[in-house]
């Protein structure tokens, strides 16, 4: 007997228990991604250190006084994680791309928004949400007091999902494409300005007396938005990309 | 229910040249089909018409009847492309079980031993796919198919990068994949060392 | 009815339109020189000379019509791009790409003509104006989907692409303005605005109006030429471009 015939039996039995079938895929697809990125820490370091010198590089840049730091504080950590993701958008795509896997995930019969949303996920648990933890600290460089840091920290965790999610039909779209770094910054980059208005202004007003209320919920529509839209784009763009 | 692929007045155009056009076959269950053509004729691309990676400028594909896209057709399919399509940086067997798994039929580790075991991966399972050869990573993504019936196999240069002992494998697969009723539709440079099938002309 | 339904399935291939778009060309500027002369004479004699800004501000008469002239078209250009990907025809996807050099083009003309009435007006060749930035953010959209489009050598693919990214775009661009404008009243609480603009006489309208469509018809004129050079490369294999006189140069 055949080892199609033999297996076709076996996993007969498998297949009928088809259920929740969805959230499988997505699930698999994030702990796949989550495993590889364990097994490259170096690359996932590498965006994380640069989120940490460009941070540094600002008050170098402009000087330490105090108020003056306070006031750029903000505005300088949420530049650089907007920086440090995109750093790592062209991981998302780009190395299933070159060795065949994302074709199959295209050609899988699990609904391929799904897979999308399972790397997003997986590229923010590993590019943004470091940031997140890392930035109050960073936070401290500029003098920010307790409650902005706060502010800072519930703004990028509401933000760097946005980012991600953003950046994912950058990265489909310009999926080996000459000139693909460069070109995904000059495409996401303008894209990301409402989050990033938002996320650094909370913080701002926050410090102003005038309450983060008003910003956070504006990124948090921003978030919903993204989550809509985003799996649609992406998964067009990966086809377009494909051909 | 059974499995006709059908290609209707396929058209190919690359940039703003045709590649080919008119392209017109059909393959049923048992039987296998050859794509042939000199380099650049677009063998390539009319597979991945036929698998639903890219869409022709005319002309339509359709499995039992209806046009191709769906994901009834897409977990009927198997494509192998030029590329491994296994991580390199997973074992053999973290690839297969999370292939299984987003195909929407987990399996258990004991199965995908199984499975590797049967292709002679015995012993390599554990290994990242990377230290692996040509043919045995390519053994690795046809250990899907032990996992994961499909009844259209769409093979691009299968036997490209393989030695001897690996050609006579996967011909094998290929042979019983079709004896038992499945379809298969694929190019080669080479010889295709399997019982004559059809054959179509780009 | 079904006659011209017929005439528009016709007119949607590149064969059929490219000696449409030539025959259309001369109108178009003939339009545009009209509206032209009517809009400028409007502008530079006949609108008053304001009581706070002078003669400078008559820069408006530029700068607004490139504005609204630089948002207009990358809604039409994201609608045919839609178009082109949503019914695969070529025809839609050549003309959002015509357009979008003249929309950056706009933009751009929209942030110069804004620098030159902000130096006498307010001493700055910049101000962080909400409409300003949104422009300059709108003129990077406009980079983006020419550079990727660019970028992809296979040209239906680059259509496809671009469109997505256009469309993404339209959907940003409302955003982008809305978080801008948040923005500068936060920080510059409006004491410098190009849309306190003087308040609008008659005739400026009427000026604006005017330069407006003559603009609206260059944009129109400078897409045909482009559609045309387009469709030449692009159907440069076929039988009626190798016939074409233009093509034994």
């Amino acid at each position: 007997m055949s080892i199609a015939t033999q297996g076709e039996g076996a996993i007969g039995a498998v297949r009928r228990s088809g259920e929740g079938f969805s959230m499988t895929a997505l699930t698999s697809v994030l702990r796949r991604d989550l495993l590889l990125a364990m097994r490259r820490k170096a690359e996932v370091l590498t965006a994380l250190f640069f989120f940490l010198i460009v941070s540094s590089l600002f008050p170098l840049g402009i000087g330490p006084e105090p108020a003056l730091l306070r006031k750029i504080g903000p505005g300088v950590l949420w530049v650089g994680a907007l920086l440090a993701t995109m750093l790592g958008l062209q991981r998302m795509f780009y190395s299933d791309h070159l060795d065949g896997t994302l074709e199959q995930m295209v050609l899988s019969s699990a609904p391929l928004p799904l897979l999308v949303m399972g790397k997003i996920i997986a590229h923010w648990l590993v590019s943004g949400l470091p940031v997140v933890i890392l930035a109050p600290i960073l936070g401290l460089q500029f003098d920010l007091d307790p409650g902005a840091l706060w502010i800072l920290a519930l703004g990028l965790l509401i933000g760097t999902p946005v980012l991600s999610l953003i950046g994912a039909v950058g990265a489909a779209l310009t999926l080996g494409v000459r000139g693909g770094g460069a070109l995904l910054s000059l495409l996401v980059l303008p894209l990301y300005i409402p989050t990033l208005i938002f996320g650094a202004g909370a913080v701002q007003a926050h410090l102003s007396g005038q309450g983060a209320g008003g910003h956070l919920s504006l990124l948090g529509a921003l978030l919903a938005l993204a989550l809509f839209f985003v799996p649609w784009a992406t998964t067009a763009a990966l086809r377009i990309s494909l051909e | 229910m059974p499995g006709m692929l059908t290609a209707h007045r396929l058209t190919c155009v690359r940039g703003t040249r045709p590649l080919f056009s008119g392209v017109e076959f059909s393959v049923g269950p048992g039987n296998w089909a050859q794509i042939r053509g000199p380099n650049g004729v677009g063998k390539t691309s009319l597979l991945r018409i036929l698998a639903g990676l890219a869409q022709p400028e005319e002309g339509e594909v359709r499995w039992n009847g209806e046009k191709i896209g769906s994901e009834e057709f897409r977990r009927e399919l198997m494509y192998l492309g030029h590329r491994a399509a296994v991580k390199d940086d997973l074992t053999a067997l973290e690839n297969l079980t999370f292939s299984a798994e987003m195909d929407g039929v987990p399996i258990a580790r004991e199965q995908a031993e199984d499975a590797l075991a049967r292709f002679g991966l015995a012993g390599r399972e554990d290994l990242p796919v990377r230290f692996l050869s040509a043919g045995q990573k390519r053994r690795v993504l046809l250990a899907r198919t032990v996992t994961r019936p499909a009844r259209l196999w769409i093979l691009d240069e299968p036997f490209t990068a393989l030695d001897v002992k690996a050609v006579d494998f996967v011909s094998n697969l290929v042979a019983d994949h079709v004896k038992a009723g499945g379809i298969a539709v694929l190019t080669s440079h080479q010889a295709i060392p399997l019982p004559p099938g059809q054959v179509v002309d780009l | 009815m079904s006659h011209r339904l017929i005439n528009w399935f016709k007119l949607s291939s590149p064969y059929s339109f490219f000696p449409v778009a030539g025959r259309l060309i001369p109108w178009f500027w003939a339009l545009t020189v009209l509206f032209g002369i009517a809009g400028l004479y409007v502008g530079f004699f006949i609108a008053p000379t304001d009581a706070t800004q002078g003669d400078s501000y008559r820069i408006i008469f530029l700068h607004v019509p490139a504005s609204w002239m630089s948002m207009f078209i990358y809604i039409v250009m994201a609608f045919w791009a839609g178009m082109g990907m949503a019914f695969n025809t070529r025809l839609s996807s050549m003309w959002a790409l015509s357009l979008a050099p003249t929309g950056a083009l706009m933009a751009f003309l929209s942030l110069w003509t804004g620098a030159l009435w902000g130096k006498p007006t307010w001493g700055a060749w910049w101000v962080w104006d909400a409409r300003l930035t949104s422009e300059l953010i709108l003129l990077f959209l406009y980079l983006g989907f020419m550079a990727l489009h660019a970028a992809i050598d296979e040209p239906r693919r680059a259509d496809r692409a671009a469109a997505v990214l256009a469309l993404v775009g339209v959907v940003n661009v409302p955003i982008i303005y809305f978080s801008v404008k948040w923005w500068n009243t936060l920080h510059q609480g409006s004491t410098i605005s190009m849309t306190k603009a003087p308040s609008m006489a008659q005739t400026m309208l009427w000026g604006m109006l005017l330069m407006a469509l003559c603009f609206w018809m260059y944009s129109i004129v400078a897409a045909l030429i482009r559609l045309r050079a387009i469709i030449l490369e692009r159907e440069a294999h076929t039988d009626w471009v190798l016939r074409l006189p233009e093509a034994a140069a």
